[in-house]
Order: C-alpha cells, then sequence, then structure tokens
C-alpha cells in the first residue's frame, strides 16, 4: 500500500515535471539544432543545457548523446570532467565562496565554516528548503575585494566572518 | 567630429561595480540632469582603473581629477561644488598615507605615478567596447599600418626586435613562436592555421587577463589580426573562462563593434586579408590554461593535455599550425607596431623587455592592477606602489606566480622580478599574481592551500600528477594536524622531484613548487610543527599551544576589529 502511494506521488510529480520538462526539451532541441553542424560545439551546448535545466541529469545527456549521435560515455566524460557542469539539482541560489589565494589568505575558509554549520550542508549539496546551494570556486580575479563571495549575479567583497549570514539573509 | 564634452570616467571593474559604482553613476548622470549640465558632461563607464582599493571612483578627463571612495551623495556634491562652482571637494581626494596630504590628480599619486603603461595603456580611461573611443586612443591604427605598409615579415622582424616574452609564465620569446606557426608546414589545400587566444586565467591571485579583457578588448583584437596577418591565418578564437562573465559580456560587444567597423570579416581595411574571431568558453578547468589542454577544450573535448613535441606551431588546433599567445602578451603588440621594437625593448632588463602587469592582493594597503617596467624589485611594489603592508604588520612572503611559483621572502625584496631571475630562486614569474602575505600567514598551511588545488584540478591523465599531488597533500595534511613525522620533509622532497621529472604538463611539473619553495625559505616551520607541534603562526588549529593560541586570538580580535 504504502509503496503504491509512493508511486502514484512519484507519477503526479514526475507528470507536471513533464510536461514542464517538454518545453525545456524542446528549448534543448533547437539549441542543438542550431550548433550541430558545427564542429566542437559540445561544450557550447551543455552549458545551454545547464542554462535550461539548471543542471545536468542523466536524461539529458542521453538526450544531447541521441541528438549529436556520439556515445553517453563521451557526453558524460566531459560533463564530469568541468568543474562547472552540476549533475545535482541546485538550490534557488548558488553561494559560491572563492577560494583563490588572496581570499584564502583573507579567510574565506572561516566564511565557508560558518555557512555549512548554517545551513548544514557540505558544497554542493543543496538546503532542505531548496534555496541554497555552496560551493567553492577557483579565483574569480576580484582579489582585491578578498574575500569574495558570489550569489547568483551578486559580488559580495570584504565580507567578514558572520556577516555572511546578514547577507545570504537578503535572499528571498 | 571630436566630442568636447568634459568626460567622467566611473570605473566599472569588477571590485567597483561591487562597491555599488552603479549607484554612483545614476546619481551622477541624475544631477548633471537636474542641473541641466547633460550636453557638457559625457559619462563614460571604463573598464578596471587598477585602483581596486579606492573605489567607487571617478575621474575627470581632461585634468585627471582623481576623486575616490565615492557615494551617491558625495556625486551630487561634486556635481555641485566642482562642477558648478569650481571648488575641489577635498573631501573625496586620495589621502595620502604617509604625508596625510589631499592629492588632487591622478599622477600626483604614488601607485599611478610609478607605473609604466603599455599593455593596460587605455584602461580605465575609455569606454572599453566602443570602437570610437579606442580609435580616439590611437586604436587600430597598427592594423591599418601593418595591412597597407608593413609585409608579414617585417611586422615579425619588429616583434622580435621588441624581445617580448609571452606573458602567460613561460617566457617563450613571442617571435620565435610567430615565426614557427608562420614557417609550419601547411597540411590542405586552404592552408589552414589558427590564431588562439588564451584568456584562461586561472592562477588563483591573478586578474590581469580578466581587466585587460574587461577594460581594453578592442587591445587584444587588433593583435590577434596582426598576429593572424603575420602567420596566415583566417580564423581565431578567444578561450575564455566561464568564470569572468562581465569579460565575455564586453568581449562579444567589442567583436560585433570591430565587425561593423570592418576590422573583423572580409577584406579588412580594404587589405584583401580576411580574418574572423569567435569566442570559447571554457567550463572550469584550471588546467585548460595549458595550450594543448585548452585545445581539446576548444574542440568539444575533456579538457586534457598531451605530450609536446608536436607543439601547436605545427600541430594545435584540429591538427592545424596554430598560435597561441596569452592576452598579456598581445595586448603589447599593437604599441610594438606604432612606437617600434626598439623602443618597447628599452624597458625592462637584458632578458626580459618591457613591461609586466602584476595583480596585486593579500595583505597590502593598496590591492589592485599595476604595470611596471620588467626588473622592478619587490619593494618597490609592495612600498613605493602597494602603499606597504596591511594593519602595520611586518612583511613575511610574497606567492608569486600562483600555484606554479614559489614565495619570495625578506631576501629577495630587491631581486630584479624577471623571468630567469625568478626562475634561479626557485619561483617563477607565472602569469604574474602577487598575493602579498603579513607575519600571520603560516607557510605550511600555504603550500597545503596550493597542493590541494593543484590536486583537485590535475586532470587525471598522468599518473605522477594524479597520484604524486594526491600524495604530498597528504603528508602536508598531516603536517598541518600536528601528525607530521621528520622524515616527511624527505618524503616531500622525493616526491617533488618525481613529479619533476615525469609529469605530462606545466600542471604536475611546476605543482611542486610551492612547497618546495616553502621548505627551502621556512624550513623551520615544517620542523616546528612536526617536531615541537607547534604553528608558530598560530593558524592550524591541532597546533594551538600556550603561546600560539594568544596569538591565534589576537589575530582573530584585530580581525574582527577591522
Amino acid at each position: 500500500m504504502k509503496v503504491e502511494k509512493q508511486y502514484q506521488e512519484k507519477n503526479t510529480q514526475t507528470k507536471e515535471e513533464k510536461n514542464l520538462d517538454k518545453d525545456k526539451y524542446e528549448e534543448l532541441k533547437n539549441v542543438i539544432q542550431e550548433y550541430k553542424e558545427k564542429e566542437g560545439s559540445l561544450i557550447t551546448i551543455l552549458h545551454q543545457a545547464q542554462k535550461i535545466f539548471g543542471h545536468l541529469p542523466r536524461e539529458v545527456q542521453i538526450y544531447v548523446a541521441k541528438s549529436l549521435g556520439i556515445p553517453l560515455a563521451e557526453v558524460y566524460g566531459v560533463v564530469s570532467f568541468y568543474s562547472l557542469f552540476n549533475m545535482e539539482k541546485r538550490g534557488k541560489y548558488t553561494i559560491e565562496i572563492c577560494m583563490g589565494t588572496a581570499c584564502y589568505v583573507k579567510g574565506s575558509e572561516e566564511i565557508l565554516k560558518i555557512l555549512k554549520e548554517e545551513l548544514k550542508i557540505e558544497p554542493g549539496e543543496i538546503t532542505e528548503d531548496g534555496k541554497f546551494t555552496i560551493e567553492t570556486t577557483r579565483c574569480i580575479g576580484a582579489c582585491s575585494l578578498a574575500p569574495v563571495i558570489n550569489i547568483g549575479d551578486d559580488i559580495h567583497g570584504k565580507v567578514k566572518g558572520e556577516e555572511i549570514l546578514e547577507i545570504i539573509k537578503k535572499y528571498e | 567630429m571630436a566630442d568636447e564634452r568634459i568626460k567622467l570616467l566611473v570605473c566599472s571593474g569588477a571590485a567597483c561595480t561591487s562597491a555599488d559604482a552603479e549607484e554612483l553613476k545614476n546619481a551622477l548622470s541624475d544631477e548633471l540632469e537636474k542641473q541641466n549640465l547633460k550636453d557638457n558632461y559625457k559619462i563614460i563607464e571604463t573598464g578596471c582603473s587598477g585602483s581596486c582599493d579606492f573605489g567607487p571612483l571617478l575621474i575627470i578627463d581632461p585634468g585627471d581629477v582623481f576623486y575616490v571612495n565615492l557615494n551617491p551623495d558625495a556625486a551630487r556634491r561634486i556635481v555641485n561644488e566642482d562642477f558648478i562652482n569650481g571648488n575641489t571637494v577635498e573631501e573625496f581626494l586620495y589621502q595620502s598615507p604617509e604625508t596625510g596630504e589631499k592629492l588632487k590628480t591622478l599622477n600626483e599619486i604614488s601607485f599611478f605615478e610609478n607605473q609604466t603603461k603599455i599593455a593596460l595603456r587605455n584602461c580605465g580611461k575609455i569606454d572599453p567596447v566602443r570602437v570610437e573611443d579606442y580609435i580616439h586612443q590611437g586604436g587600430y591604427v597598427a592594423l591599418a599600418k601593418v595591412l597597407h605598409d608593413m609585409s608579414p615579415e617585417e611586422v615579425l622582424e619588429e616583434v622580435k626586435k621588441s624581445g617580448l616574452r609571452g606573458r602567460g609564465g613561460g617566457g617563450f620569446p613571442t617571435g620565435l613562436k610567430w615565426e614557427m606557426t608562420r614557417n609550419a608546414e601547411i597540411r590542405d589545400d586552404k592552408g589552414t592555421k589558427y590564431v588562439i587566444c588564451n584568456a584562461d586565467e586561472g592562477d588563483p591571485g591573478a586578474f590581469m587577463d580578466r581587466s585587460i579583457m574587461e577594460g581594453n578588448p578592442h587591445l587584444v583584437i587588433e593583435a590577434m589580426i596582426i598576429a593572424a596577418y603575420v602567420i596566415g591565418s583566417r580564423q581565431g578564437y578567444v578561450y575564455i573562462r566561464a568564470e569572468y562573465p562581465m569579460a565575455v559580456r564586453r568581449l562579444e560587444a567589442a567583436i560585433k563593434y570591430a565587425r561593423d567597423f570592418g576590422a573583423i570579416g572580409e577584406n579588412i581595411f580594404d587589405s584583401g586579408f580576411d580574418f574572423d574571431l569567435e569566442i570559447s568558453i571554457g567550463a572550469g578547468a584550471f588546467v585548460c590554461g595549458e595550450e594543448t589542454a585548452l585545445i581539446h577544450s576548444i574542440q568539444g573535448q575533456r579538457g586534457e593535455p598531451r605530450a609536446k613535441p608536436p607543439f601547436p606551431a605545427e600541430k594545435g588546433l584540429w591538427n592545424k599550425p596554430t598560435l597561441i599567445n596569452n592576452v598579456e602578451t598581445f595586448a603589447n603588440i599593437p604599441t610594438i607596431i606604432l612606437k617600434g621594437g626598439e623602443w618597447f625593448s628599452q624597458y625592462g632588463t637584458d632578458d626580459s623587455k618591457g613591461t609586466k602587469v602584476f595583480a596585486l592582493a593579500g595583505d597590502i594597503n593598496h590591492t589592485g592592477l599595476i604595470e611596471v617596467p620588467m626588473g622592478t624589485t619587490l619593494r618597490s611594489i609592495i612600498y613605493d606602489l602597494g602603499g606597504g603592508i596591511a594593519e602595520e604588520k611586518g612583511f613575511k612572503a610574497a606567492q608569486i606566480g600562483g600555484p606554479s611559483g614559489g614565495v619570495l621572502t625578506e631576501k629577495e625584496l630587491d631581486l630584479p622580478l624577471e623571468y630567469d631571475s625568478l626562475l634561479e630562486i626557485g619561483a617563477m614569474m607565472g602569469s604574474g599574481g602577487l598575493v602579498i602575505m603579513d607575519n600571520e600567514t603560516c607557510m605550511v598551511d600555504i603550500a597545503r592551500y596550493y597542493l590541494d588545488f593543484t590536486q583537485d584540478e590535475s586532470c587525471g591523465k598522468c599518473t605522477p600528477c594524479r597520484i604524486g599531488t594526491k600524495r604530498m597533500l597528504e603528508i602536508l595534511n598531516r603536517i598541518v594536524n600536528g601528525e607530521g613525522e621528520i622524515e616527511d620533509i624527505d618524503r616531500l622532497i622525493d616526491l617533488s622531484k618525481l613529479l619533476k621529472q615525469s609529469s605530462l604538463c606545466g600542471l604536475g611539473l611546476s605543482a611542486p613548487n610551492p612547497v618546495l619553495s616553502t621548505l627551502k625559505n621556512f624550513r623551520q616551520e615544517y620542523e616546528a610543527h612536526i617536531k615541537d607541534r607547534i604553528c608558530p603562526a598560530g593558524v592550524c588549529e591541532n597546533l594551538m599551544l600556550r603561546k600560539n593560541k594568544n596569538n591565534k586570538a589576537k589575530a582573530k580580535e584585530s580581525k574582527e576589529a577591522k
């Protein structure tokens, strides 16, 4: 009984998602159409796919592989190689903590620690309410603002310790 | 017709933008409107002016009046007091930390006074994307001169004469690289060759290339077309990191402007020469800064390096001869063409000609971007330009060249910074990131930090790099956790030698540098961690002992007080 209920729930969910996904796949189809003939465009296509879906789940990778007529292993090989491609779902906001040298020297590790404790997640994970993902990122080249935190399109510079908690409160 | 309006240059580099330069710009614009002054002034959003600590800032051209640390209210006061009544608003002028004197113009300030700008020549002075602004500063004149008055050989000769060496880190003579690609045997009927600009600036602590692309993308575009003319290429790529979205946007816009202007496309400036340019965006892999890995990435593959030779000059993108130069290298080319190789070679030292852009970051008063002649000393950079160490702490070390480089200490303060002198002491120019560290920095922890970076970024293709960096990191983790053995130092040295002898590409070959360099200069710190279980700087958490506990508490207090 329980299993059945779970299955039903899952099924209705996927139905809604399926409708939403249909539009997304349509969009991806157009992207692939645009770049298909161009040699070496896999990374460009994956960038676009990630923009559309928010991340790159296995199904999307299979779709890309089939559309381009290349093995899934090749797509997966590229997705898993580059750190900006994510296979897991992301939170509404991704908090990126810069781990460049300047930021490290100026205490970015401390900020990461505070965030991990507050949000109860590790880098790459998503908070229970689906709001935040935290991620450590390579130098974003704003070293004079160290330590730097990137949330969505916003850069927050010279963040000091607990101050980060005030900053993330602003994101709804 | 020349625009006679007074220019209000508002820095819109990454640092100033995050310090709300946008608000400043809007307030300026509103107040000018309100006071009916719109026709006399023109607000220009520029790229990074280099002085990131003073932002948001405003430079008034002509006159070079320099207002710093502004806000919307300041903008309104400047319009009313300065523009209308002619009184400089002293409150927002730069104050010299040494004398306390308020300085009015750019060139009075030691940060700018001590610089020689070639690669950064227009950064912070023009609207980066509009082709007209670039032309107004002499842009695309070098390209016109090359296409109409010079043969490819003559251009090559000028580049060789300049003595320019690659600014990406390796320091390979640029002219020689161009010549090799020019002479490379062509393998298909169409004679395809490629020019690539390496804008994958992944070194932590470096932001010169980002600033050049955000501040003056046309300079790089112009240089790439000149290079293409010399080697006989019709297609170029700029490979740029996705982590630099503003640079990507400005470069895209600049390419469009250049194409409309006729500098890119078919029959450029009616010379019969064709060249097209595309952007290729990375996806977050440090190793893609290595040229063969970068080529694989443009081809849409995993960014793994391959063994050299054959060099990209012979067998590069799609196996065709390919010229790859770094952003800053390209940024020097148009000036070399305009003023001559001889002129360029007057700057710098015997083996390292010209200027170098450094990114100053860390525990220093004035962080930002500077360009100085090669051979300038670290002391001059820190104290004359950088305004000294922050919070009156002592200088301990400077990390140069990121994870490929090493540390410079007090005894290297007077060493001229150039390619070969740095190699001699076990450091490396790298791309020019300079992270200054004060005496509350633990050097073992810094070495661990870099190994953590290279271990994570190792592509895994070759075993020495994949496993070697992992083992080295394990040892360093043991040491900072207070579980090190004295034999660990020898193990680190052995592994370092192995990596340096057998890695496939520059990432693995240079990965041990931060460890060897800190071991050479701060061995006693390693020994204190291992033998006495003490972290002299009071950084490593598991090693808090008596006095260090106090140190850490003090450090924390002073950080909080900030």
